[in-house]
């Protein structure tokens, strides 16, 4: 009896720590948390935070882009760098934070009522309804001319910068103007991922801006992508169950010297440096850990692997009827025969109407509408794609198409098709197999 | 009496009044021989309506949505709280109309023309069900069933017809702690609690609590009967309902109504004229003059304009008489969705301040409803304890001092009431004589007449303009505001023009440089101001001759200046305007306006005229009306005094498709009269004959400079002279990065910036116990290096291998087909052969379409949108040659 109800307890027990262990991760994994540790930037971030302190403590106006493709933690670097600094108290009291992103703020004017609102402006003239753009604009330049480095800085942070260098670039004009003027100090930090973001910025504007860019640049190599590995999925020492903590640390240590998972993880670190895409497959892996199955595995990672380097289009074949199937070879023929020149409707179908008159056993002689009804399905599924848009008055059975699938694809996939006819396969294989 | 035979009264007895607005009821219409017509017992709110208008077909009622409205013609009191028809909500932004109760600031209609129509200046108030949907929740609960709300939006047209006014009822302002009694023994009793500003709700202001309260509470000692006066009403068209107030004097002088001037009360605190304690400027008269002018055309004038000159922090009561009217008439009236019926009012009585000069104190009394009515006087509305204590301790003082000082309030009333008599006739009279009568009237006058202007929300500024007279507009000047200045907005949204905004100031003062780099940093910052300008001495000279010569000879003219970016343009400008105004205030020159404007910083070309006007006089107008004033201002004769300068930044930014703006800019000058000196700037020499027209260009003269780029020489220069008296940079050091910023731009700013980052750089390296701790070129390359050089390579380089992989089957892609240009397709296919020769595993088309478009968003390729999936082009955006040697490096 009491056995049964310790078991139970433990089952309890053993839940509860595999949901802690689940939170604990998930969280590491979706939020950007500055807890983490920063790899490889620490060039980068002395770099940063040098020019926030300047301009915090001395009121220096500066501008700095920071540049990187996606997932390389260029906001990660930003938020290490602000919790860093509004430790310090000086900082914390002087700097106002403004954080604008392109996709958010997607044009000046936007921008503009945003960085009001977050340098609190609004408040100065107690609930003022802001008129036009103009209107807006010479008001937040007003509050920005004070000659002196009296006032507290704006910081201004621009996600997506490069959204914010259209045609008219009045913002970042305005903000780099006044970073390279002797009026309130702020600090302009763009963050984008385009390398080419200097050419962007219009002549006049790039002149303003300081030219300093810190590059991020993943440029880490494997032993550190395996260390990021181990890193990521520890538990931190404040886990409330020592001895599991412990067990699991050592679980993820076995694992990372595991040849397999070497070899996982070299494929995916081969694939992309990305700590994104790291993090997807760690998260793939922790969902298969429950209370029965308390610790991570080698085939766990594994098939999450899997999962992730997935090909979507074979997917999506493996679900397609056996007539859809048929079409595609069909079309896959005619690309053979012309090609890669487009096809029809027509084409396709007298493709189909001779494989099944001459070879066919298994395959019924479709309508010719409920063929169509296939190729219009194969159409809303992206696996074909219309030449030129289509006109209300053509007749969709000569539209010019596409196969959006390459050969190897289709190949590849029927190989796995469950329950495909034989003649079909072989159909497949060659154009001339009836012959 | 003229209109005595047309006296009728229209009296509608409610009998219900429908959710919907539906209102059943019956109304009669007396005539003045004592027959009465009965319309009938039912209408929908329309019919009634639709009833009441044809029969009197002279009512120039605006169709208020919500109330129903009963010819009156009666006098009106001031301050009472009277249901109207809605004003026909030309603002119908504030959504929904707002109907209920206004509380009767002035009444005047012109007195020598028996024939036009009455105005009422009103408070609005709003009923719940007014308040826009979606705006209800905000407040809170839910509303008493006579509730209103003190309806605070400037925007909102107080002043109405005289005629849609239908009669008193009674409102009680409750303190933020009084509990609306809900035991309502008179239905016709309104309870305001809060106010509302279509935005939020606020519990009514203190002043504006005491203000009412003591309304009522002076109610029953000043109720007198009110003279009559015939008049007859006009039908006016709807467009006319905003037109001008005129205030007018009371024929009957026996009436105590003027001894008894009320005022209006002033819901919002708000800045006034103080004309009394000035001294007469010509700008002030001027303005005032502008003001009479706008008000003596009341068919120009669309509506009031407001005043904002000189303001002052006193309240000034308003004096004003009472206009009174029809005899004996009743009007009962009823809302749609409550019933309240006039018989009840209210006094409003102002707050009283204490004018500076005049000493005036006032109040206002409330009248009465006239004695022709049936005895439908209700007791008022007793004081709540908590209200008189709320009181401000002040203005029970000022009432005794009003009650107590009967005579003097008696003569100042009538001297005022001489002056609206005068200012009447003036307004009536030609505008010619205006000016000269202006100058007598007393302060006083204007200022209330110029602050009903002000209460009630900006007129469309087309309109008010239209009213200036053009002569007076060429006089103004930049120190006073015109009429005109005011933009169609609404009082509130023009504070922030009067507000100067202001970042948060620092706690903490900004750090001193504590050691030599520090210093050296901070005058290497692009916006530390040099001491003087080297290098630019020969286009400084020009420029100054050129803005100097044109002072000295008061005539206008325009330059161009042209130059790449980081050139001193602005900065030499900026110095040229510096010493003339030091040679102004010695002067050796004319003292002139200095204007500068940045075609970067508008947000559309036609902006410049309103920075140039405001930047000029301080007037806020649409561009359009700017350039119309700024026109004016510079093309009619006997215009400034002073010459104009205007720096024109980023002029290139200022082009639109008719190069109107580029026009006006240059065609200004050319005036005789103008004495505008247009500097321009812009980066393109050319600029001139590649985007101007032929008749823009040639107005803008061949007055031209251009500046050079800085050579490496000067750059050094540049360098030393900033860091004269701090030695931190080797001159090996300075000389390198002048010749490298030379042969890549020759802008200035990156020159500084460079060697500021090699600061720091200095600062950060470890440094050598015994170096002397100088900015070396090795830091200094550093720093070029950080700034220039390419991202590229270093970023192919650490790709991920299925990245570079991808990137060699492109090129392997190119080679094969000769094009610069390749599908996805094409390039998988080489892909995968690369992969399988270098024995990684097969790469899907899922993960090489992910690598591809990585590449894509840090522009190493150019993709197309993904949407076209196989078919998408790819190219490289990079040199083949760089990826090559970035993934041989390996």
């Amino acid at each position: 009896m009491s056995s049964r109800k310790s078991k139970s307890n433990n089952l309890i027990h053993a839940e509860c720590l595999s949901q802690q262990v689940q939170r604990i991760l998930r969280e590491r994994f979706c939020h950007q948390s500055s807890h983490s540790n920063l790899f490889g930037v620490q060039v980068q971030y002395k770099h940063l935070i040098e020019l926030l302190k300047r301009t915090a403590i001395h009121g220096e106006s500066n501008s700095v882009l920071i540049i990187g493709p996606r997932g390389s933690g260029k906001t990660m670097l930003v938020n290490h760098a602000l919790k860093e600094l509004m430790q310090i108290e000086e900082v914390n009291e002087n700097v106002l934070q403004v954080h604008l992103n392109g996709l958010l703020q997607i044009n000046d004017k936007i921008a503009l009522k945003e960085i009001t609102r977050q340098l609190n402006l609004e408040n100065v003239v107690d609930d003022k309804v802001f008129g036009s753009f103009a209107e807006n604009l010479s008001f937040l330049l007003e509050a920005l001319k004070k000659v002196s480095k009296s006032s507290s800085c704006p910081v201004i942070f621009i996600d997506e910068f490069d959204l914010f260098a259209h045609h008219n670039q009045t913002l970042l004009y305005t903000l780099f103007d006044i970073s390279q003027a002797a009026q309130t100090p702020v600090a302009v930090i763009g963050l984008t991922c385009r390398l080419d973001i200097l050419e962007l910025l219009e002549k006049r504007v790039k002149s303003r801006f300081s030219h300093r860019q810190i590059h991020l640049m993943n440029s880490f190599g494997f032993p550190q992508y395996l260390k990021i590995f181990k890193e990521q999925l520890s538990l931190p020492a404040e886990f409330p169950d020592k001895l599991f903590a412990e067990k699991w640390n050592e679980n993820i240590q076995c694992l990372s010297e595991d040849r397999s998972i070497r070899e996982v993880l070299q494929k995916h670190f081969n694939v992309s440096k990305n700590l994104r895409s790291l993090h997807m497959l760690l998260m793939l892996a922790l969902n298969r850990v429950t209370s029965s199955h308390p610790f991570m595995t080698a085939a766990d990672l594994m098939e999450a692997s899997q999962l992730c380097s997935m090909d979507s289009k074979a997917n999506i074949v493996h679900g397609l009827s056996v007539l859809e199937i048929c079409l595609i070879i069909a079309m896959k023929h005619l690309n053979d025969i012309y090609e890669e020149e487009p096809f029809n409707f027509q084409m396709v179908y007298n493709e189909f109407q001779k494989f099944v008159q001459r070879k066919a056993h298994s395959i019924y002689n479709f309508e010719k509408p409920v063929v169509m009804k296939a190729f219009e399905h194969l159409q809303q599924l992206e696996l074909i794609k219309p030449m030129e848009r289509t006109s209300l008055n053509a007749q969709k059975e000569y539209q010019l198409m596409k196969l959006l699938l390459d050969n190897t694809q289709i190949m590849n996939a029927l190989q796995k098709y469950p329950n495909c006819p034989t003649d079909v396969r072989q159909w497949a294989t060659s154009s001339l197999s009836w012959l | 009496m003229m209109a005595a035979a047309r006296r009728q009264t229209y009296v509608m007895r409610p009998i219900y009044v429908g959710g919907t607005g539906e209102l059943v009821g019956d109304v009669t219409r007396r005539q003045p021989g004592g027959g009465t017509t009965s319309f009938g017992a039912k209408f929908s709110f329309l019919h009634l309506l639709l009833a009441v208008l044809s029969e009197a077909s002279a009512l120039p009622v605006a169709f208020g949505l919500v109330v129903i409205l009963v010819a009156v013609r009666r006098g009106v009191q001031l301050g009472q709280f009277r249901v109207a028809a809605a004003p026909g909500a030309p603002e119908a932004e504030a959504g929904g109309s707002r109907g209920l109760a206004p509380s009767l600031r002035k009444l005047r209609s012109p007195d020598s023309e028996p024939y036009s129509k009455k105005r009422a200046r009103v408070q609005w108030c709003v009923r719940f069900c007014e308040v826009p949907v979606r705006k209800q929740h905000l407040l809170g609960r839910k509303p008493a069933a006579q509730e209103i709300f003190w309806y605070d939006y400037p925007a909102c047209d107080g002043n109405i017809n005289a005629e849609a006014i239908i009669g008193p009822v009674r409102v009680v302002a409750l303190a933020p702690d009084e509990a609306i009694p809900v035991d309502l023994k008179n239905e016709k009793t309104l309870f305001m609690k809060l106010s509302w500003n279509e935005k939020k709700f606020r519990p009514l202001s203190p002043e504006l609590l005491a203000n009412l309260d003591k309304l009522r509470e002076s109610s029953p000692r000043c109720q007198k009967p009110v003279g009559t006066k015939t008049r007859s009403i006009e039908s006016l068209p709807w467009t006319t309902a905003e037109q001008v107030v005129r205030s007018i004097e009371s024929r009957h002088s026996a009436s105590k109504s003027c001894q008894t001037p009320t005022h209006s009360v002033t819901p919002r605190a708000r800045k006034r004229l103080e004309l009394n304690s000035l001294p007469r400027t010509p700008d002030s008269s001027t303005s005032r003059q502008n003001a009479c002018a706008s008000l003596g055309s009341p068919g120009r004038t669309k509506r009031k304009v407001a005043f904002s000159e000189v303001t002052s922090p006193c309240k000034r009561p308003q004096p004003d008489e009472l206009q009174t009217s029809s005899p004996a008439l009743k009007s009962p009236c009823t809302k749609d969705n409550k019933k309240c019926s006039p018989e009840c009012h209210m006094t409003l009585r102002t707050r009283v301040p204490v004018l500076k000069a005049t000493e005036i104190t006032e109040h206002k009394t409330l009248s009465p409803i006239s004695g022709g009515r049936k005895s439908l006087v209700v007791s008022d509305v007793v004081l709540k304890p908590e209200n008189i204590k709320k009181r401000k301790v002040e203005e029970p003082e000022a009432q005794n001092e009003a009650t107590s000082t009967p005579h003097r309030v008696n003569r100042k009333s009538s001297t005022l009431a001489l002056n609206r008599i005068r200012q009447q006739l003036q307004f009536l009279g030609n505008n010619k004589n205006e000016q000269e009568e202006e100058e007598f009237l007393p302060a006083a006058e204007i200022s209330d007449s110029s602050r009903e202007e002000e209460e009630v929300s900006t007129p469309p500024f087309s309109r008010a303009h239209s009213s200036v007279p053009r002569s007076r507009c060429s006089s103004m000047k930049s120190s006073f505001q015109t009429p005109s200045k005011t933009p169609k907005k609404t009082p509130k949204r023009r504070t922030p023009c009067q507000v100067t905004p202001q970042i948060r100031s620092r706690s903490l003062a900004a750090q001193e440089p504590a050691s030599a780099l520090e210093e050296a940093r901070l005058r290497l910052h692009v916006s530390a101001v040099p001491e003087s300008l080297p290098c630019r001495e020969r286009e400084f000279q020009d420029i100054y001759n050129f803005v100097e010569s044109k002072l000295l000879d008061r005539t206008g003219g325009c330059m161009y200046i042209s130059g790449v970016p980081g050139t001193g343009k602005t900065a030499t400008v900026h110095e040229v305007t510096r010493c003339l105004q030091q040679a102004a205030q010695a002067n050796d020159v004319p003292p002139f306006q200095y204007v500068e404007v940045n075609g970067m910083k508008l947000t559309e070309p036609h902006q410049v005229y309103v920075q140039i006007l405001q930047k000029l006089t301080g007037q806020k107008a649409t561009a359009n009306h700017a350039a119309q004033l700024l026109a004016k201002r510079f093309c009619t004769r006997g215009s400034p005094q002073e010459t104009t300068v205007l720096l024109v930044d980023e002029l290139d930014l200022l082009w639109t498709q008719k190069q109107d703006v580029m026009y006006n800019l240059f065609d200004w000058p050319t005036h005789k009269e103008a004495r505008l000196v247009v500097l321009t700037i812009a980066n393109t020499m050319d600029l001139p004959e590649r985007i101007m027209m032929n008749r823009v260009a040639s107005r803008l003269g061949l007055t031209r400079m251009s500046f050079q780029p800085y050579t490496h020489s000067q750059l050094q220069q540049i360098l030393m002279s900033r860091l004269k008296h701090v030695k931190v940079f080797e001159d090996d050091a300075i000389q390198l990065v002048a010749r490298k910023v030379a042969a890549l731009s020759g802008d200035a700013r990156r020159c500084l910036d460079i060697c500021r980052r090699a600061t720091e750089i200095c600062e950060l390296s470890p440094q050598k116990p015994d170096s002397p701790g100088l900015v070396t070129v090795a830091h200094l390359m550093e720093a070029v290096d950080e700034m220039f050089s390419s991202s590229y390579i270093t970023a192919i380089k650490n790709s991920s291998v299925l990245e570079q992989g991808f990137l060699r089957a492109i090129l392997a892609e190119f080679r094969r087909t000769g094009l610069e240009e390749a599908t996805f397709q094409q390039v998988y296919s080489q892909h995968v052969v690369l992969c399988r020769m270098e024995g990684l595993p097969y790469p899907t088309m899922s993960e090489t379409m992910a690598v591809c478009s990585r590449l894509g968003s840090c522009r190493l390729l150019l993709v197309e949108p993904s949407r076209n999936d196989l078919l998408l082009r790819v190219r490289l955006n990079v040199s083949q040659d760089d990826v090559l040697y970035a993934l041989k490096e390996e």
